[in-house]
Parts: structure tokens; C-alpha cells; sequence
């Protein structure tokens, strides 16, 4: 008979290998950096492991997880900006190589000529998207969670969170050489 | 694999948000034009396969504490080659700087000896011409008595004969 640690371990391991893909992902694309994604994701499910006693189960277990990641990368630019003398060097791969991948469909060489430009336009402008707008906006076309998800896990209203995607979303288009 | 599509964003089922919620709603003044959004959904359904693919493939490279050893090893290797070169080459060097300086030495002490011998020569010889010739003229000009006082030396002999 399994004790209820067990079960919970067992319960735990199960999230781990069901949620892990995408909250590396948000991390990537939040950070750009392989290495500090990989740190994020292992101190998220560290943090999540600690407190999976206190997980009430009021949201989902990919928005719990994903509030833990946007703190914990929150954090991170925050120390970095408090320690901004001593992180000289990043590990972020630049704009251009992060937008070398595409998976590799039917399109032909044009088409995958002109879909790593968009991409790169795309990065551009997320780039240069504040915290928030950057955090909504990956969440929501990167991870395809639900404006009520998104306000769960980040803590904003629903409103604000549509507020950020739409000026992102405006961005993105004006970078793409749209209507500002 | 399921994309987000725009028009669906403006209509905002998925979202509880109604039409009014919409992409189209969000922006200020006039909504933008079709082939506007049509760019802008390529965009970003090209953006998320992009970062979909990518992620993909940095969780299925290899840990980063294996995939860094080769390369750790190999720069270690590298590092040590180099720093091996560089000290048997500052050894060697080295070494030869200093036998050269030696040598500089050596051959700076014999050409001082060599022109101190020379000087030392030079003052002999020129010290031997001189007494010789203070001697040649001793021979040539020197007499007993000078000639104003010959007669009287020759009366001083005759009476020293007497």
C-alpha cells in the first residue's frame, strides 16, 4: 500500500514530465539563454516540489507552475539589474540565431527564407517589449494559454492583460511594416 | 498541432471576451487591413513553430554538463598545449638570451682588456722615444763644461797636473 508521500512523489513526478516541455519553452523564449532556461525550469519544479503540500488545486497545475517561472524569472532580471557590473557576459543567443529555427516543413526554400525574417522581425519587437507586454505576449502566442489563464498566472486583471497583448500585438504589426 | 488563428482572436470565443474583446478592439482607431493581419498571423504562427522547434531541440540535446565536457576537455587541452609551448618556448629563449648576454659580456670585458694592453703599449713605446731621444740629445749637445769656460777648466786642469 503506498503512503500518501509516495503518492504525492508519484502525482509530482507525473507533473513534472507533462508541464516541464513548456515551461522550458516560456523560458527560452523569455530569456533566449539555454543554459539559464534549463537553471529557470529546475529551480521552478524545485520551488514547485517544496510547496506541492500547499497546492490547493484553486488553478491549474500549468498555472500554478507558470506564476512560480514568471517570478523566478522576474527575479532574475532583477538581481541582474541590481548586479548589473558583474554580469558582463550573457549567454542569450542573439536575435538572428534564435530565429534560425523552423521546423522543417514542406515550404520551399523561399518560403523558409521569408518565414525566418518574420521570425526575426517578431523577435525584434519582443525584444523590446517591456516585462509584462513580453511575459502576456509569450504566454499567449508562444503557449497558447487563455486570457484568463494568463491573469491567473501573472496576477494582472484580465483587462490589463489584454491591455499589454494589444500594444504588443500593435507592435508586432508595426514591426512587420503594418498600421501602428 | 493546433494554431492560435487571429480572426478566431477577433472573435473572441475562445477567450470569453466577445467581438468586442478582440484583436480589432484592442488597437486604437481603425482596425487594420485584412492582408495587415493575414502578415501579421503568418508572423506569428512562424514565430511560435520557431520557438516550438527550437525548445524542442535544446530538450533533446545532450545535459549540458555532458555537452560541455568535450569541449571543456579539448579547451583544457588546447590550454595546456598552449601553455606548454609558451614555456618551454620562454624557456629556450630564455636561455639563449642569457648565453647571448654572456657572450656580449665576454667579448665587451676582451675589448676593454685588448685597448687597455694597446694604451699601456702605446705609453711604453711612446715613453722609450721619448728617453731615447732626451738621450740622443744628451749625446748630441752635452759637454763637460760649457764653451764660455773651457780655458778657464783647462787653466783649473793644468794646475790640478801640477
Amino acid at each position: 500500500m503506498p503512503t500518501a508521500n509516495e503518492i504525492a512523489a508519484e502525482e509530482f513526478s507525473a507533473v513534472v514530465a507533462k508541464h516541464r516541455p513548456q515551461i522550458f519553452r516560456f523560458l527560452l523564449a523569455s530569456t533566449r539563454d539555454m543554459d539559464l532556461a534549463e537553471t529557470l525550469t529546475q529551480e521552478c519544479f524545485l520551488k514547485a516540489h517544496r510547496n506541492w503540500a500547499s497546492f490547493r488545486g484553486e488553478s491549474t497545475a500549468m498555472t500554478w507552475l507558470m506564476r512560480i517561472a514568471i517570478n523566478l524569472q522576474k527575479d532574475h532580471w532583477r538581481n541582474r539589474r541590481m548586479q548589473f557590473w558583474r554580469q558582463t557576459r550573457t549567454n542569450a543567443v542573439d536575435m538572428d540565431e534564435a530565429s534560425e529555427w523552423l521546423p522543417s516543413g514542406e515550404s520551399s526554400v523561399e518560403q523558409q527564407l521569408l518565414a525566418r525574417e518574420r521570425v526575426g522581425q517578431v523577435w525584434k519587437v519582443v525584444e523590446g517589449l517591456s516585462e509584462r507586454q513580453r511575459t502576456v505576449f509569450l504566454l499567449r502566442y508562444v503557449e497558447e494559454v487563455e486570457l484568463s489563464e494568463i491573469a491567473r498566472a501573472t496576477g494582472l486583471s484580465e483587462g490589463t492583460v489584454k491591455a499589454h497583448l494589444s500594444r504588443a500585438v500593435a507592435r508586432v504589426r508595426a514591426g512587420l511594416g503594418g498600421k501602428r | 498541432m493546433r494554431f492560435i488563428h487571429l480572426k478566431k482572436e477577433l472573435g473572441g470565443d475562445a477567450c470569453g471576451t466577445g467581438e468586442q474583446g478582440g484583436l480589432r478592439a484592442w488597437t486604437d482607431g481603425e482596425g487594420p487591413d485584412p492582408q495587415s493581419d493575414a502578415a501579421l498571423d503568418e508572423a506569428l504562427k512562424d514565430f511560435r513553430l520557431s520557438v516550438h522547434a527550437w525548445s524542442e531541440a535544446a530538450c533533446n540535446r545532450p545535459r549540458a554538463a555532458l555537452a560541455l565536457a568535450p569541449h571543456r576537455r579539448v579547451w583544457r587541452l588546447a590550454a595546456g598545449w598552449a601553455l606548454g609551448c609558451a614555456l618551454v618556448a620562454g624557456g629556450v629563449s630564455g636561455g639563449f638570451y642569457e648565453h647571448h648576454r654572456q657572450e656580449m659580456k665576454i667579448a665587451a670585458a676582451r675589448a676593454a682588456e685588448q685597448q687597455r694592453l694597446a694604451a699601456e703599449q702605446r705609453d711604453r713605446l711612446a715613453k722609450e722615444e721619448e728617453e731615447d731621444l732626451l738621450a740622443k740629445v744628451d749625446r748630441d749637445i752635452s759637454r763637460e763644461v760649457p764653451s764660455a769656460m773651457e780655458p778657464l777648466a783647462q787653466l783649473m786642469a793644468e794646475d790640478e797636473t801640477r
